[in-house]
C-alpha cells in the first residue's frame, strides 16, 4: 500500500533544464541540428561584437590616453589592429543627439520636460498607481505645461523650434503624433461604421486618401502647401506643420484598426446595449470601444511603433531628429567615417523606445485578458 | 486676387497630378516636380514681397533666416556645440554680419535637396547657400537669382584603386552609386550616353549612402561632385584604396541664391560674397584689417568704409565689409577654414584660386 501511495517523479527527461532542453532545442533531429547551428553562430559572432562594442572600443580617451576630440584621434584609425568602436563621438556630441541645437542656459527645461513625461506616463502604464486619479490629472495638463516649457512663454524664454533636435524632436513628434491620433482614430472609425451617409463618406474619404499617399507626401504637403490653406500673414511653425501631417497620417492607421476592433464585437453586444436603451454615445464609450480597443490593442501599438519610427522621415523635409543629427555629425569634417558607431547608437536609441512599447502591450494584453470575460475570447 | 491666382494654380496641379499619375514622377524625379508648386509660391512670395522689400523684413525682425543643408562636410554642418561651420555657413553669417554687424544673428533653416526651393519661395528663408549648382533653368524658370559662385564644383567619379581603371570612359557596364533628384544624375546620363558606354545605377539618398555602398562594393563607382568624393575618401579608413578619376564632366558653379524680384536684397547678398573676395585680392585679412584702415591703397579705404559711401548705398552701415573681414575673414581664409587642404577634406585651391592666381575667382571692383 505504502508503495502506492508513494509519489512517482516523473522521468528526468520532462523536467528541470535538461527537459526543458529537451523539450524545446532538441526535440527531434532537424531541430537539434538548427539548434547547433545557431549556438555556432551566436559563438562566432558575440565574442567579436562585445569585443567592437566594448573591449576594444574608446569611450573617451583612446588606447595613448589621449582625450577623442576628432575621428583621427579614434584608436583604430590610429593603429588599425587595435580598435574598436569610437564613442567617443557619441560622448561629445551627447548633447546635440538629446536636446538638438536647444540652448545650453536653457536646457533644463528639456530636462523637466522628459521627467514630466516620464510621470504622465506613470499612471497610463502603471494601473495600480497610489492616487493614479490625481496622477492622472496631471497627464491631461502635461501637454499644456510642455508647449509652455519647451517653446517659451508664460515668463520663459521663447526657444524657436528650429533649435529643437535630436531626441527632443522624435519624442515630440512620436508622443503628440500617437495621443492625438487615438481619439482622431477613434471618431474617424465610428464614423466611418456610421450610417449616417455624409458623415460615413466623408470618413472614409479621409482614410482612404491620406492611406493612399506615402508620408513623404504628407510630409511635404504639411510643410510646403499647408501655408497656402491658411490666412494670410499667420505664419505657421515649421514643427507645427509636420506635426499636423504625421497626426493626419496616424490617424487614419488607427481608424482602421480600431474599425478592425469594432468589427470583431459580436451584434448581440450592440443589441444588448439598446435593449438598455442606451444612446449612441453611451453604448459605444461603455460597451462597444472597450471591447474593440482591447482586441486592437497588438495592431495599436503596432502602428504606434511604426510611427515612432517613421518619424525620421522629417530629415526630408529639413527637420533635425534623433537620426538627423546623427547624418549632420557624420558631416562634420571633425567626425568623418564614424557611421556604425552613429547608426549603432541611434538604432539603439529607437530599439529601447519601440520595444519598450511592445514590452508594455504585452503587459496590457495579460492584464486586460484577466481582466473582463468575453465570448470573443 | 492673389489667392484666386493660387487656388486656380492648386486646381490644375491637382488635376494634372492625379491624371497624370504625375506623382510618382515627381517624387522620383525631385526637380522638375516642383515647378508646378513654384509657380503657385512666385505669384505668393510675389504678392508677400510687394510689401516690403527683404532687407527690411531682416532688419525688423533681428535676425537672418538662412537655408544651408542638413550636413555636407566642409559646407554646412554643426560641430560639437552646435554651430553650423562650414564655407556655406561662412557665407550665410556674412550677409548677417554685413546687415547686424553680428555673426551671431543667424538662424539656420535646414533644408535638403527636395525642399530647399519651396523653402526659399514660401520665403521661410531670406537666401539659400546649399552647394546649389546655378543653372539656367533654376535661377530663370524657378523664379531665383543667384548672385555668385562661392565654390566652383564639378563632377566626379570614385572607384577602388583595385578597378584598375584609369578613365571614366572605361566604366562600360559598371554600378553607379547615385544621388537621386540632382544636376549629377543627369549629367551622369548625358556623359554615358555621349561616350557610348552603359551603366546601372544604383539610386541612394546621402552621400553617406553612397560612400557605404561603395565602400561595401555594392557598386563599382561612386559619382558626385568632387568636394563631396574628397569628404568620402576622407572618411575611409585607408584613403589609398581609393581613386578619383581624372574627368571632371560637369560645371557645378555653387553659390548662394536669392528670391527673384527684390535686387536690393540680392545686392546686400552678392556684395557680401564679392567683399570676401576682393578682400582676398587686395590681402585683407582678419589679422590685418585694423592696420589696413591706415592703408594707402584706394581701394582697400574704399573697401573697409573708411572713403566712399558704399554702405549707404546698400542701406548698410558704412564698415559692413570691414565688420565681414573682421568677423568672418576674407574668402581664403574661409576656404582654408573649411575645405582647404589643411582640413581632411584636403581640397586644393584648384579652380577656386582667385583669377590672379590660376583660378577663376574674380569680383568686380570695388568702386
Amino acid at each position: 500500500m505504502n508503495e502506492m501511495n508513494e509519489v512517482r517523479k516523473p522521468p528526468v527527461a520532462t523536467t528541470g533544464i535538461i527537459g526543458w532542453l529537451r523539450i524545446n532545442l532538441f526535440f527531434n533531429w532537424t531541430n537539434s541540428l538548427i539548434t547547433l547551428f545557431v549556438i555556432y553562430c551566436l559563438y562566432q559572432f558575440i565574442p567579436w561584437i562585445l569585443d567592437w562594442t566594448i573591449f576594444s572600443a574608446d569611450f573617451k580617451y583612446n588606447y595613448l590616453g589621449e582625450q577623442i576630440t576628432n575621428q583621427e584621434m579614434c584608436s583604430r584609425n590610429l593603429d588599425p589592429e587595435n580598435g574598436g568602436a569610437c564613442w567617443a563621438v557619441i560622448y561629445v556630441r551627447f548633447y546635440q543627439f538629446i536636446y538638438g541645437f536647444y540652448p545650453k542656459v536653457e536646457v533644463w527645461r528639456v530636462n523637466i520636460a522628459y521627467f514630466m513625461l516620464a510621470l504622465a506616463l506613470l499612471p497610463l502604464l502603471y494601473s495600480k498607481l497610489p492616487y493614479r486619479k490625481y496622477f492622472l490629472y496631471f497627464t491631461y495638463i502635461f501637454p499644456v505645461i510642455a508647449y509652455f516649457l519647451l517653446n517659451g512663454g508664460l515668463g520663459f524664454t521663447e526657444v524657436s523650434t528650429n533649435k529643437w533636435g535630436g531626441l527632443l524632436v522624435t519624442l515630440v513628434l512620436g508622443c503628440t503624433g500617437i495621443a492625438l491620433a487615438f481619439p482622431i482614430g477613434i471618431m474617424l472609425a465610428l464614423g466611418r461604421r456610421s450610417k449616417l451617409p455624409v458623415i460615413s463618406m466623408m470618413c472614409t474619404l479621409f482614410i482612404e486618401f491620406i492611406r493612399g499617399v506615402p508620408l513623404i507626401t504628407l510630409l511635404f504637403f504639411g510643410m510646403v502647401m499647408l501655408p497656402l490653406f491658411l490666412p494670410e500673414g499667420i505664419d505657421m511653425d515649421g514643427l507645427v506643420r509636420v506635426l499636423v501631417a504625421v497626426t493626419l497620417f496616424q490617424s487614419a492607421y488607427m481608424a482602421e484598426v480600431i474599425r478592425g476592433g469594432l468589427q470583431a464585437i459580436p451584434p448581440g453586444q450592440y443589441e444588448a446595449a439598446k435593449s438598455l436603451g442606451m444612446s449612441y454615445w453611451r453604448m459605444n464609450l461603455l460597451i462597444i470601444l472597450p471591447q474593440a480597443i482591447r482586441i486592437s490593442i497588438p495592431p495599436i501599438v503596432n502602428t504606434s511603433i511604426g510611427l515612432f519610427k517613421d518619424t525620421t522621415l522629417v530629415i526630408i523635409v529639413g527637420i533635425l531628429d534623433l537620426l538627423g543629427i546623427g547624418r549632420g555629425t557624420l558631416a562634420d569634417t571633425n567626425w568623418l567615417g564614424l557611421s556604425y558607431e552613429i547608426y549603432f547608437f541611434v538604432s539603439l536609441v529607437f530599439f529601447i523606445f519601440t520595444f519598450g512599447m511592445s514590452r508594455y502591450s504585452l503587459y496590457l494584453e495579460k492584464k486586460l485578458k484577466t481582466g473582463i470575460n468575453m465570448g470573443a475570447d | 486676387m492673389h489667392k484666386s491666382i493660387i487656388w486656380i494654380n492648386l486646381y490644375i496641379w491637382y488635376r494634372e497630378a492625379i491624371f497624370e499619375k504625375r506623382y510618382l514622377n515627381n517624387y522620383l524625379n525631385g526637380e522638375n516636380n516642383m515647378k508646378k508648386l513654384l509657380s503657385i509660391f512666385a505669384v505668393l512670395a510675389f504678392a508677400f514681397s510687394a510689401n516690403a522689400g527683404t532687407l527690411d523684413d531682416v532688419k525688423n525682425r533681428g535676425f537672418l533666416k538662412c537655408g544651408v543643408t542638413t550636413g555636407l562636410a566642409g559646407f554646412a554642418a554643426p560641430d560639437d556645440n552646435g554651430e553650423w561651420a562650414g564655407l556655406d555657413a561662412d557665407m550665410c553669417r556674412a550677409v548677417a554680419v554685413a546687415v547686424f554687424g553680428d555673426r551671431s544673428k543667424v538662424e539656420f533653416i535646414t533644408t535638403t535637396g527636395k525642399s530647399r526651393f519651396p523653402t526659399l519661395a514660401s520665403g521661410e528663408v531670406d537666401m539659400l547657400a546649399r552647394n546649389t549648382t546655378w543653372t539656367i533653368s533654376r535661377d530663370v524658370n524657378l523664379g531665383f537669382e543667384f548672385v555668385g559662385v562661392n565654390f566652383y564644383d564639378g563632377q566626379g567619379f570614385m572607384v577602388p584603386s583595385a578597378l584598375g581603371v584609369s578613365s571614366a570612359t572605361e566604366l562600360d557596364g559598371a554600378t553607379v552609386c547615385i544621388q537621386t533628384g540632382t544636376t549629377t544624375e543627369l549629367n551622369l546620363a548625358d556623359f554615358f550616353r555621349l561616350n557610348g558606354i552603359s551603366y546601372e545605377a544604383l539610386p541612394i539618398e546621402t552621400n553617406d549612402e553612397g560612400k557605404e555602398n561603395l565602400f561595401a562594393g555594392r557598386c563599382d563607382v561612386y559619382t558626385t561632385d568632387a568636394s563631396g568624393l574628397s569628404s568620402t575618401r576622407a572618411a575611409a579608413s585607408n584613403p589609398d584604396k581609393w581613386k578619383v578619376l581624372p574627368e571632371i564632366i560637369s560645371k557645378e558653379p555653387l553659390g548662394p541664391l536669392v528670391r527673384h524680384g527684390d535686387h536690393q536684397w540680392g545686392d546686400v547678398v552678392r556684395w557680401s560674397l564679392n567683399a570676401m573676395i576682393i578682400a582676398e585680392e587686395l590681402g585683407v585679412t582678419s589679422e590685418n584689417v585694423d592696420a589696413q584702415m591706415s592703408s594707402n591703397v584706394p581701394e582697400v579705404l574704399r573697401l573697409l568704409g573708411v572713403e566712399g559711401n558704399y554702405g549707404e548705398m546698400l542701406e548698410l552701415s558704412n564698415d559692413w565689409a570691414y565688420q565681414i573681414i573682421k568677423q568672418i575673414g576674407n574668402y581664403s581664409e574661409s576656404y582654408e577654414a573649411n575645405v582647404g587642404p589643411d582640413t581632411p577634406l584636403e581640397i586644393a585651391r584648384g579652380l577656386n584660386a582667385l583669377w590672379t592666381q590660376g583660378g577663376i575667382l574674380y569680383a568686380p571692383p570695388f568702386r
